[in-house]
């Protein structure tokens, strides 16, 4: 598994608090075995409403496409589970998240996918979106390693949680290959397990 | 030391710490149902797994079924299609699947408590974010993303960071016509949509207390709608006299020895929690939703709260809410015209939310007017058998309702039960997120089965006290 340690290209800005799975991809589109093609359908409703609206969603915007890092406000990827939502994102494009904070089950799937989400301050978020607002072009580097976020030269202090940074880092974001290792340590906690052994 | 129930049940399923600083968690009961499940077993497959404990994955369908026409195949092929993928994954890897017919189907989380596969002190996970219900038999129940789902299939272990715990106490005692599903909706308002987020959420209370397992399950159903990835409740005589008798609980000698057991994993009296906040049964009130977010609620006598109401940062959502649903700050709740009412889901679609809806529309005597869709659907075949063998069915009937089959149905519209275009709709379900009910531009208020009952009878939003009061509640 391939370490991430940086992510660098223009950013797309998404601004808003709460930014639910269900407008990430609508329910409709879960109606598949496989996560292909949902790129396509990302933010599908909200895209529409700003256009009915005469506005552009970002993910719509010219200016934005491309974009390899997203940048939201706080609770990110909030409500329904589904993986789809961040396969969404990823197939459009996008390599990493900067926003103040995100819902824990949509974290744990960014990890195990290996797109890599980072925490910045709500005044720093904004401030990011600024820039790229702006200067579309700017380039954003999301670096773990030294735990910052670059936007047209500015530098912004982010954190990844440890866990997760060490698993970008080293490579073990997917987390199978290590969870499958010395089997028997699973199989002697399930026979600790009094459920597990009908209480017997 | 003393310890909360979170932490005695995580350390117990702790296979080891992984190099990442994560735990490696067995995970005790995994439920699947055939939305997120059929990439998790491309995945699996992409890599010559195998699922090592098929006894500890349970499938149901609950999402694509169609509540109306339930024969196969179905009209969407692509419900069709994910149907014949977790009939065939099932069937490879030697999982038991509750079909549709089997008498066991219905929405996973209303199935597993059934059965009584859900236990205290297991750890529990669905590819389903309202996983955290199965935390009112005190497990620590979780949501988990499709790449998560595969690891548990190939492992039985997931890796996992370690949660804050905060006590969420109600004491008192509820007023009537009040409900479990108020008092997560007041908890919510109070605590924020993500207000939860790194915590556990233990409720406690003498209100919790005194609350069926049915009510308790809706209770930590919405815990992840505060942020938080699981909720629970210390077990107690409630949830044992629950289990005892369902045909997975343990029998015999073992039953004695599973309830010794389960009364050890409660949190100890002097446990100590990050985090301890207390409500008063006496100031919730009947709760609706007005706008985009589960937290953004009032009081049925309330108005639509205005910005001030909150802090600077959440302006720009308070208006994007008022934008979307179309209110305004000031407006009353009560008289909102609705359009459909949704009665069920993982939420509320047990028996008793059934048993109160039905009595609340007898007790009110009216009829759905035209021009006004209610329908309810049972949570499981469980439910809607024994609703039918009570008469429930036929109560609503008569009072202008549909009735029909067991599923997941409106609460996220993935079947063909749709709101169209603008409509309202007075739903029991958990999510009142933009477009969630199937139509783009759609609108939810969320809200009891009781209050959702009399939406459908006078065609807006009311207050159901004055119903119950008419012949004393």
């Amino acid at each position: 598994m391939s370490e991430i340690k940086k992510i660098s290209g223009t950013a797309v800005p998404v601004r808003g608090n709460d930014i639910d799975t269900d407008r990430i991809i609508p329910a409709r589109f879960l109606r598949c075995v496989s996560f292909d093609g949902l790129g396509e359908h990302a933010f599908e409703d909200d895209r529409a409403q700003d256009k009915a609206k005469g506005k552009t969603h970002p993910f719509d915007d010219a200016r934005f496409q491309g974009a390899k890092v997203l940048v939201s406000n706080s609770n990110f990827g909030c409500g329904s589970s589904r993986e789809h939502a961040p396969q969404a994102i990823y197939r459009w494009g996008v390599r990493a998240i900067v926003a103040v904070s995100y819902s824990e089950i949509f974290y744990g799937n960014t990890v195990a996918m290996g797109m890599p989400c980072v925490h910045v301050s709500a005044a720093d978020a904004e401030a990011i979106q600024s820039i790229v607002e702006a200067d579309p072009k700017a380039e954003v580097v999301v670096d773990i390693e030294a735990n910052t976020v670059t936007a047209a030269g500015k530098t912004f202090s982010a954190t990844v949680p440890e866990g997760p940074r060490k698993q970008f880092l080293t490579g073990g974001w997917d987390a199978t290959s290590e969870l499958l290792k010395d089997f028997e340590d699973i199989r002697s906690v399930a026979r600790k397990l009094p459920y597990v052994n009908a209480f017997a | 030391m003393a310890q909360t129930l979170y932490d005695k049940v995580f350390d117990a399923h702790v296979v080891r710490k992984l190099s990442s600083g994560q735990y490696q968690l067995f995970i005790g009961l995994h439920m699947i149902h055939e939305v997120t499940s059929p990439q998790a077993f491309e995945m699996l497959r992409d890599r010559n797994g195998s699922v090592p404990f098929p006894e500890r994955t349970v499938a149901t369908v609950d999402h694509i079924v169609p509540t109306e026409d339930q024969s196969r195949p179905y009209k969407d092929d692509l419900a069709e299609q994910m149907m014949k993928a977790i009939e065939t994954n099932c069937k490879q890897f030697g999982i038991r699947l509750y079909q549709p017919g089997s008498g066991k189907q219905g929405v996973v989380h209303i199935v597993a408590p059934e059965q009584g596969l859900t236990q205290p002190g297991m750890t529990v996970a669905c590819g389903d974010s309202h996983t955290a219900t199965h935390g009112a038999f005190g497990a620590i129940a979780f949501g988990i993303g499709t790449s998560q789902v595969r690891d548990v299939l190939a492992s039985q272990t997931l890796s996992m960071g370690r949660l804050k715990v905060r006590r969420i106490e109600v004491n008192g005692k509820l007023n009537p016509g009040v409900y479990a599903k108020d008092v997560i909706l007041y908890i919510l308002r109070k605590l924020t949509a993500k207000g939860g987020v790194g915590f556990a959420y233990e409720f406690a209370g003498s209100v919790i207390d005194a609350m069926s397992m049915e009510e308790r399950m809706t209770v930590c159903n919405m815990a992840i709608e505060g942020g938080a990835r699981c909720g629970y409740i210390n077990p107690d005589q409630t949830t044992f006299d629950y289990l005892k008798g369902r045909p997975e609980a343990p029998t015999g000698a073992a039953w004695d020895k599973a309830v010794e057991w389960w009364k050890s994993v409660a949190s100890d009296k002097d446990a100590v929690y990050a985090d301890v906040v207390k409500y008063e049964a006496a100031d919730i009130e009947p709760t609706v939703t007005w706008g985009i977010s589960p937290d953004q609620s009032v009081g049925v006598n309330e108005a639509i709260p205005s910005t001030s109401d909150f802090s600077a940062t959440e302006k720009a959502n308070i208006e994007e809410a008022y934008e979307y649903m179309d209110v305004k700050p000031g407006q009353p709740i009560a008289g909102t015209k609705v359009d459909v009412v949704f009665i069920g889901s993982c939420t509320n679609g047990r028996i008793s939310d059934l048993r109160e809806a039905a009595r609340v529309a007898e007790l009110h005597g009216g009829k759905v007017p035209a021009g006004i869709k209610a329908f309810v659907v049972p949570g499981s075949e469980i439910v809607k058998k024994e609703a039918e063998a009570e008469g429930l069915d036929k109560v609503f009937l008569k009072h202008g309702f549909e009735w029909r089959q067991a599923g997941c149905s409106m609460c996220l519209a993935m079947n063909p039960d749709k709101l169209v275009g603008r409509q309202i709709s007075a739903s029991t379900s958990n999510r009142n997120f933009k477009g969630r009910q199937g139509s783009p531009s759609g609108r939810t208020l969320l809200l009891s089965p009781a209050m959702a009952a009399v939406a459908a009878l006078e065609g807006k939003i009311t207050d159901v006290r004055p119903v119950l009061a008419k012949k004393g509640a």
